[in-house]
């Protein structure tokens, strides 16, 4: 039976087959990971664990990168 | 003719050194090239930039590694727009994940209109950042006293606003900046405020290691020949105040010799 996880990108509800790691919701999305940073429930995931760390159903997520700043 | 040659100039923070003294914001720029172009002109090695959410809805937009690379030019990311320390913490966790440094601008601001620097948020949020093995270099108030409390505390670079940020005022407080800059054993970037050429000379004329803008730059008619206006203001206030200015005096002095006068 296929699950599927709800969860929250950059403020947004989107639904995704389970199970997703940080690297597949990544490359789903089209973005470089050497580019962006993730928060997961407000605690950075280090790029090293993004293979690793599985999402779970109502995960809050924030996908970050550099932009023009002063 | 030949030039008197000068030891070379330059200014270090966290164990790195450069040789401009003008650092650089990559904000409000027309398009990405713009912001390419003027940066390079400036002859900035330091850039500020900004960690704000992907557009999901378009990955494939350009990013600004992709026009200012972070391996020429120096990342400083900064936490504009946060108003608690909290959000200027996370912001800069996020910002050391997305580029790999500790080297950060830590900002934490008061309400519109001023913006002024929340000193007590900002004390919170460094010490949280320096506890967490960051190298803070910290927009604050034109504040002795709280400046040389961030030091103590084991800021990397004092940085002061000169004038409100993207106010275009210059320098509003010099006597102040000049009595900060002269107690800091840290360096001290005038942050802010400048809003031509001759505001970044007077900056680096009352000493300190470097000016930081953005606005002055990005919001000229023409960017990119302002961009080359504030590296020379910015190496002219230098040699400046290398040089040592000459004393003022009430009343004139005239340059040519009174002796041999015709009659």
């Amino acid at each position: 039976m296929m699950t599927t996880l709800t969860l929250t990108l950059n403020g947004e509800t989107r639904a995704f087959p389970a199970p997703l790691s940080v690297h597949a919701l990544l490359q789903t999305l089209g973005l470089d990971v050497r580019k962006v940073a993730v928060e997961r429930n407000e605690a950075i995931v280090p790029r090293s664990t993004y293979t690793g760390v599985l999402l779970e159903d109502g995960d809050i997520l924030e996908i970050v990168h550099f932009i023009g700043g002063g | 003719m030949t030039e008197n040659p000068l030891p070379q100039d330059t200014w270090t923070v966290a164990g790195r050194s450069f040789t401009s003294r003008l650092v650089v914001g990559t904000g409000k720029y027309k398009d990405l090239e713009e912001t390419a172009a003027a940066i390079k002109a400036s002859g900035a090695e330091m850039v500020t930039v900004a960690v704000r959410r992907v557009n999901l809805s378009d990955t494939s937009a350009p990013m600004l590694q992709d026009y200012v690379d972070p391996k020429i030019y120096t990342y400083l990311p900064n936490t504009a727009g946060c108003f608690t320390a909290k959000d200027a913490v996370r912001t800069l966790r996020l910002a050391r994940e997305a580029g790999g440094w500790n080297l950060v601008k830590l900002e934490v601001l008061g309400p519109p209109p001023h913006l002024y620097p929340d000193m007590m948020a900002t004390f919170e949020a460094a010490e949280a950042l320096i506890k967490d093995g960051f190298e803070v270099m910290v927009y604050c108030a034109d504040d002795p006293v709280g400046a040389r409390r961030l030091e103590d505390m084991g800021c990397v670079a004092i940085m002061p606003l000169g004038a409100p940020i993207g106010s275009g005022l210059g320098l509003q407080n010099p006597a102040m900046l000049a009595m900060l800059i002269e107690q800091a054993k840290v360096p001290v970037l005038v942050d802010a405020g400048v809003g031509t050429a001759s505001d970044a000379a007077v900056a680096m004329e009352l000493g300190c290691d470097a000016v930081l803008m953005n606005s002055a730059i990005a919001h000229a008619t023409d960017p990119l020949r302002m961009a080359r206006a504030m590296k020379h203001a910015v190496l002219a206030g230098r040699d400046a105040f290398l040089a040592g200015r000459m004393p003022r005096r009430l009343g004139a002095d005239p340059s040519s010799p009174l002796t041999g006068l015709i009659r």
